[in-house]
């Protein structure tokens, strides 16, 4: 996926200016806010959970090679393959050669942001095969040939009559006259076309929320099913994840479990929690014949040791995107690439570098409600604060700006200076007409005057004021 | 206050918009913390907080703002600040931009212990439960960002606005959601703002309150603005002017002289 995170403000202005869009925006996201805070609310211990989460995941950060050394040892001990992989490109490549190896055509995919962040369906597709998205949401925006705008609800920018006409357009066999008005006729649809790929797949492709060292195994939590019949009924099962998602033990999976779904959909548990320990043992009546983790860093193993490294926490709930007035405002799409919300303003920048997505850490207005919901506890806002240092260390602010703010600097240094520019600052701001109350324009001020009236000083400044009256008691 | 004790000595951090804007809230503070029995002074020396730098990725200069605002305040019982914003600043960001330097970071962590948002001190510190004040009028309330999530202001402003007279609060939903304001945000980013505060607004008028309050500034001009340029009626003011009784002495912000 090209990123266009550069392009952040007009994306913005079109996210506002979409109709469409607005009316599902306004919508779609007081939901998951309002089941997340009853689903804490139930649970007296949540907020012990999410300190517990905290110091579990900075144990793993902090003896990540450990770990993740451990897993491999278990995976492969139980016939299973471990694919290291530095790059996007590493991960695209290992995929493909699993997929040649066994001949395949038809790919399965469950949802997997990490298979977003390598672009594996586009790559698959160059290269002859057939990816095939299961998770509903996913399946409608492949249709779409869109990228997710959420990171748990990949579809959440769009209305059922947009997945009707998707539909409509996809699924040419459909009678013209079949009714799909409902949002359960749509999922019987999704479910009678995809059952019959569900069949042909060689090759299913999952994500995982969490790997666990002590055992092997990978995790993954659906509401719809879909990834496990994703994994057990191809020959082979993929499993796509990065460095972050080990824990050491089932039980260290199970705190994290108990955080993810309240976080993110207010569910005390996922539909399904599907645990995937290796290929299909001698007496197994399921599971693929294969079992493979392709083991992918892109980037993450960098942040190990700076200012970022707590980001690398995330268990990807999407909290911080659902309480963020930002992306409520313009929705994922705007963000440019895989990840938006609060989250991709600390992520973006770190895998596309801050010239490309340096306007996401700036567009945050530091209201703080992402880190108040995240249940790992990151500082989400001191992190964006961090890529707007490292932007102010490249010069790489608007000229005006940093014009303004070294204008200010210099004279907020100097006490009695300073307070000689604002008295004077003030009475020319007086002369420009105080009567009114307010001002609808004025110079150098017009990104606030074109939606805001500016409302004029009172007079004299408090420290003029408060030096008269000290003069006179 | 108990009459054996010897008056707090506070110092009141007047802030940049307040100082420039709004010299109503900075005498409405003075009066309610010597109603509340404490000595009030005003260093010259003060400026600016340091937050638009420190929020620009500027950390040099917020470091030497921060150091100017040590100084100027070292000897105080208690720092005073009419806003979260600043508040928070100091409490908090103060002892992160010096940690490196171990004089300061001492310095620092001994300001942060001793200052407070106005009303918090107010009610948290000094212990003051009702004000001698009266407005007639429907109040809603919004909760500035900073101060409800840095220093967990939330319950104090209601507690002491309930006891003044003639006043009723109309519930603002939504109060906790940002409004928009947001430092330099509003004017790099000024169609997501406008955005999050025609919303807010929205919300706003909707209380059928005709005044709204809150205890920031930064989020006052913000809302205020948008009100007036929509041609709302809606009265805005600073927390503290009501809850200081001094609601005559000025207009609301935005409104005419």
């Amino acid at each position: 996926m090209h990123p266009t995170t550069h392009a952040f403000p007009e994306n913005a202005r079109k996210a506002l200016s979409d109709e469409r869009l607005q009316k599902v925006l306004s919508t779609a996201g007081t939901g998951f806010v309002e089941k997340r805070r009853k689903a804490a609310e139930r649970l007296p211990e949540f907020e012990a959970l999410r300190d517990q989460g905290r110091d579990l995941k900075n144990h793993v950060l902090a003896n990540l090679d450990t770990y993740l050394e451990a897993f491999e040892a278990k995976v492969t001990e139980q016939g299973g393959h471990v694919h290291w992989c530095r790059t996007d490109q590493e991960a695209r490549d290992a995929i493909l050669g699993i997929c040649r190896k066994a001949n395949a055509r038809t790919v399965t995919k469950g949802k997997s942001m990490i298979a977003e962040e390598i672009g594996i369906n586009d790559y698959l597709e160059a290269n002859g095969l057939i990816p095939i998205e299961t998770d509903l949401g996913e399946y409608i925006i492949q249709l779409r040939h869109e990228p997710p705008s959420h990171i748990i609800a990949p579809a959440i920018h769009l209305s059922k009559e947009d997945v009707a006409e998707t539909f409509r357009d996809a699924h040419t066999e459909l009678p013209r006259d079949r009714l799909l008005d409902e949002p359960k006729v749509l999922i019987a649809e999704a479910r009678q076309v995809l059952r019959r790929k569900f069949q042909e797949a060689e090759v299913g492709i999952t994500g995982a929320n969490l790997m666990i060292a002590e055992t092997g195994s990978t995790i993954i939590v659906t509401n719809e099913g879909n990834g496990d019949l994703t994994q057990i009924l191809p020959r082979i099962h993929v499993v796509i994840a990065t460095i972050d998602k080990v824990v050491p033990t089932l039980e260290d999976a199970t705190l994290v479990l108990r955080l993810l779904a309240r976080s993110a959909t207010g569910q005390e548990a996922s539909a399904y929690t599907t645990v995937s320990t290796g290929p299909k043992r001698p007496g197994d009546v399921d599971g693929p014949e294969e079992f493979h983790v392709v083991l992918l860093d892109n980037g993450r193993s960098a942040l190990l040791g700076t200012e970022f490294q707590d980001v690398l926490r995330c268990i990807r709930c999407g909290a911080c995107m659902n309480h963020c007035p930002v992306y409520g405002s313009v929705g994922g799409h705007a963000y440019g690439w895989v990840y938006p919300g609060p989250i991709g303003s600390v992520m973006q920048p770190a895998l596309l570098g801050v010239k490309e997505a340096g306007h996401l850490p700036n567009a945050s207005t530091f209201c703080g409600r992402c880190e108040a919901v995240c249940p790992m506890r990151i500082p989400l806002p001191k992190m964006m604060r961090h890529w707007r240092e490292k932007e102010f260390e490249q010069g790489l602010q608007p000229a005006t700006m940093r014009r303004g703010l070294g204008v200010w600097g210099w004279f907020a240094r100097r006490p009695a200076l300073y307070h000689a520019a604002t008295r004077m600052a003030v009475k020319a701001l007086g002369a420009l007409g105080r009567g009114k109350g307010r001002f609808a324009r004025l110079p150098l001020a017009e990104g606030w005057t074109r939606h805001r009236d500016m409302p004029a000083p009172e007079g004299k400044t408090f420290q003029q004021q408060w030096a008269e009256r000290k003069g006179k008691r | 206050m108990s009459d054996q004790r010897p008056a707090p000595r506070v110092g009141l951090f007047v802030t940049c918009l307040v100082d420039v804007f709004r010299p109503t809230v900075g005498f409405a503070a003075v009066k309610l913390l010597e109603d509340a029995g404490c000595t009030v002074e005003v260093p010259s020396a003060q400026t600016c907080c340091g937050q638009p730098a420190f929020n620009s990725g500027d950390r040099k200069t917020a470091a030497d703002l921060a150091r100017n605002t040590i100084a100027a305040f070292e000897g105080f019982d208690y720092v005073v600040v009419p806003s979260g914003s600043c508040g928070g600043q100091i409490k908090h960001h103060y002892k992160e931009l010096l940690a490196d330097d171990p004089a300061w970071a001492a310095r620092a962590h001994h300001l942060s212990a001793r200052t407070y948002e106005l009303v918090s001190f107010l009610a948290d510190v000094l212990g003051v439960t009702n004000v001698e004040a009266r407005y007639d009028g429907t109040v809603t309330y919004h909760d500035s960002c900073s101060g409800l999530r840095e220093l967990g202001i939330k319950e104090q402003p209601r507690r002491l606005l309930n006891s003044v007279d003639g006043l009723t609060i109309n519930e603002l939903p939504g109060a906790e959601v940002c409004c928009g304001f947001g430092g330099t945000f509003c004017v790099k980013y000024p169609d997501i703002s406008n955005h999050m505060v025609e919303a807010k607004i929205a919300d706003i008028t909707k209380t059928g309150a005709d005044t709204l309050l809150a205890g920031d500034m930064g989020c006052l001009l913000n809302m205020a603005g948008k009100l007036k340029r929509e041609g709302s009626p809606i009265r805005v003011r600073h927390v503290a002017e009501v809850l200081a009784g001094v609601t005559d002495e000025a207009p609301p912000i935005g409104d005419k002289t």
